[in-house]
């Protein structure tokens, strides 16, 4: 593998299993940074606890592996003290829509200038295979030995619900135009969200007879229907099925920037 | 020239913070801490400082800890249910050696316990509430001044020691109201976390100065390195290696307790002839300071001695004390956390009494002037 501008080469290889997703995600945020052109000094990314949290360990910027489903609170922390950087947000589904649910709600609704992907391998990958609240209901996990009992949601209308203003999906079998939307959620001035649907053939793959790598990625293809070919399909084809591309793209102003205005009217009324 | 203002504990605590280089809070309303979140979001946008209410108070830390790495200095204030929410993200900026200050305004526990009444029932869990060993930084004020000038330190010492501290705060001192000098109190001095002295090329973050402690460059200012709360080594990436791990352990503990005559604190009121002496701390304080008042009326040669640094504790000041003395008696609001403490430290010299109330009142002098005699006969 030749260096890359973006990575820390010397931190690899990395930890993760054969056939895991998070290295197709690593990649094409890589190539998207790369694309952007981003200032490495000016970059911050930001991971909860988990395998894909692991991400910013092999990134060459300022980079902060926080508790796990806090990522998002840490960062709006780190944008609204400075925001001038540039702040990617990496989380498992677990980080990010269980322990870490309310963070993602709030970020979501103040449309604060984050970026975040979460990677959804429908399983808690890093504890051995627990369900997830996006383990597919009836599918197994450790914790679920005769299939998940709960219902899903859908995370990109949670997040647009919630008031993000960028809300995309892509999966690790699209790898191309999963960096193309990366690269265009960076275009928004606001909360981007970016789900990829990823594959975790250890803790999720297996348990589920899907065997293969290579099944496990088809298995996440045939779930995904492209939002415009979706637009021409029945319901009745739609049903289970998870649409990808940019799904949601209403720009509104972002959060620092709001606050900006209070420092503008604090400080005449100090003045007075 | 002097700029006297009657205010409550938690105003002080808050202008202090400000006057401190304070310029990012975070936090969850809880009574009785919210004047201080209250105060931040009215002055803070003055300065140019930024204030937001989180979600929660898991994230109130959170979010100071991802500011304080930008540069800035942070504060967020809460209250039991509130503390115990962020224990886990104390503990991260600890192992994460990101400098914070929390305000604890202890209320009555456990659980919901008694929103608006006092208690001191958080000695243990400001240092051990977190899983994990490490040094701990926790003060204790028992006057509105003191509010301020503690607030100032608490962050003067997270910037030097680049660790979180506590300021012990409880529902005394927090809402009485008092008189404060400003123009004397803002005397203080301020003290600001060291930059780096090397350039990016040969920056290596976790490497401790003279006291122990990294010298973390401001995310954005060209410094690139990795921040986690995984057991890591000095260039900050996680290890198992026992060597590294031991070492880093070690050195969360040892910067505080090598650094001990640095950071502690304590009062002593009457000792110099004390053949007794009373140990209380923040707003019970006073209380304990009006009992060795009638206590000296009536003739008993009694002391007072305050931690305001109750961690780390002033182990070589009680020592010294407990050697000229025939008694000691504790008094605080819980049931007896710090006298364990005391204990520990006169390791069975003199005999160690107490006064332990739990029932949300403040304690009167002429209680404590009652539990000294029961237990002096
Ligand atoms: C407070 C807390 N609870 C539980 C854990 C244990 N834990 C670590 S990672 C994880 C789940 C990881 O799953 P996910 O977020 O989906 O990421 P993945 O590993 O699949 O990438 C859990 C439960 C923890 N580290 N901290
Ligand atoms: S356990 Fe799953 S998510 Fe974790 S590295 Fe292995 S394959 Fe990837």
């Amino acid at each position: 593998m030749s260096d890359k501008k973006y990575l820390r080469n010397d931190k690899l290889p990395h930890i993760w299993c054969p056939g895991c997703g998070n290295g197709i995600v690593l990649s094409a945020l890589e190539r998207a940074l790369e694309q952007a052109n981003v200032d490495k000094d000016k970059t911050v990314i930001v991971s909860g606890i988990g395998c894909s949290s692991r991400m910013p360990t092999y990134m060459d910027f300022n980079t902060l592996h926080t508790t796990h489903g806090r990522a998002l609170a840490f960062a709006t922390g780190v944008k609204l003290a400075n925001p001038e950087l540039t702040v990617f947000v990496i989380m498992g589904d677990g980080d990010a829509t269980a322990i870490g649910g309310n963070h993602l709600i709030h970020a979501c609704r103040r449309n604060i200038g984050l970026n975040a992907i979460v990677v959804n391998n429908n399983i808690y990958g890093m504890t051995g295979g627990q369900y997830s609240p996006l383990t597919p209901t009836g599918m197994k996990a450790t914790t679920a030995p005769y299939g998940m009992v709960e219902r899903n949601f859908d995370l990109c209308e949670l997040a647009h619900a919630a008031g993000a203003t960028y809300v995309a999906r892509g999966t690790v079998f699209h790898a191309k135009p999963l960096t193309d939307l990366i690269l265009e959620s960076m275009d928004n001035d606001g909360f981007s969200m970016v789900e990829v649907l990823s594959t975790c053939p250890i803790g999720f793959g297996r348990r589920n007879k899907i065997r293969g790598n290579y099944e496990l990625m088809e298995w996440v293809k045939n779930r995904a229907v492209n939002v415009k070919a979706a637009a021409k399909m029945s319901e009745e084809d739609l049903r289970g099925k998870l649409l990808i591309g940019r799904l949601y793209s209403e720009p509104a102003e972002e959060y620092t920037k709001c606050y900006d205005k209070i420092i503008e009217i604090a400080g005449k009324e100090a003045k007075r | 020239m002097s700029d006297i203002r009657l205010m409550q504990g938690n105003e002080a605590c808050a202008l202090g913070a400000i006057h401190a280089g304070v310029r990012f809070y975070a936090g969850y309303p809880i009574t009785p801490s919210t004047e201080i979140a209250e105060i931040m979001a009215e002055e803070l946008p003055k300065y140019g400082g930024k204030f937001i209410q989180m979600e929660d108070e898991i994230a109130g830390m959170a979010a100071i800890i991802g500011a304080s790495l930008t540069g800035k200095k942070t504060l967020t204030a809460t209250s039991g249910p509130g503390f115990s929410l962020k224990q886990e993200n104390i503990g991260y900026a600890a192992m994460a050696e990101v400098p914070c200050v929390v305000v604890n305004v202890q209320r009555g526990g456990p659980s919901t316990g008694l929103p608006t009444s006092p208690a001191q029932s958080e000695i243990m869990q400001s240092k051990y509430g977190s899983h994990g060993d490490r040094g701990a930084i926790v003060l204790t004020p028992s006057t509105v001044p003191e509010c301020f000038r503690l607030a100032v330190r608490s962050v003067n010492l997270a910037e030097k020691y680049m660790t979180p501290v506590i300021l012990l705060m409880d529902e005394i001192v927090g809402h009485m109201r008092e008189a404060i000098d400003l123009e004397e109190e803002r005397k203080a001095e301020v003290y600001d976390r060291k930059k780096p002295d090397c350039g990016p090329e040969d920056y290596v973050a976790y490497a401790p100065d003279e006291n122990g402690a990294p010298v973390l460059a401001p995310f954005g200012a060209g410094y690139r390195y990795h921040v986690t709360g995984l057991t890591h080594d000095e260039t900050g990436f996680s290890t198992m290696v026992p060597e590294k791990v031991e070492r880093v352990n070690r050195r969360l503990v040892d910067k505080i307790e090598n650094n001990k005559e640095d950071i502690v604190m304590w009062e002593e009121t009457c000792t110099d002839d004390a053949e007794s002496v009373i140990v209380a701390y923040g707003g019970a304080a006073r209380a304990a300071r009006e009992a060795v008042e009638l206590l000296r009326a009536e003739g008993k040669k009694v002391g007072l001695f305050r931690p305001i640094s109750v961690w780390p504790f002033p182990d070589k000041a009680l020592t010294a004390l407990a050697a000229k003395v025939r008694s000691v008696f504790v008094t605080e609001m819980n049931d007896g956390q710090l006298a364990g403490e005391v204990k520990k430290v006169i390791g069975g010299k003199v005999p160690v009494d107490g006064l332990f109330v739990m029932d949300g009142e403040i304690m009167t002098p002429q209680e404590i002037a009652d539990g000294w005699k029961g237990a002096n006969q």
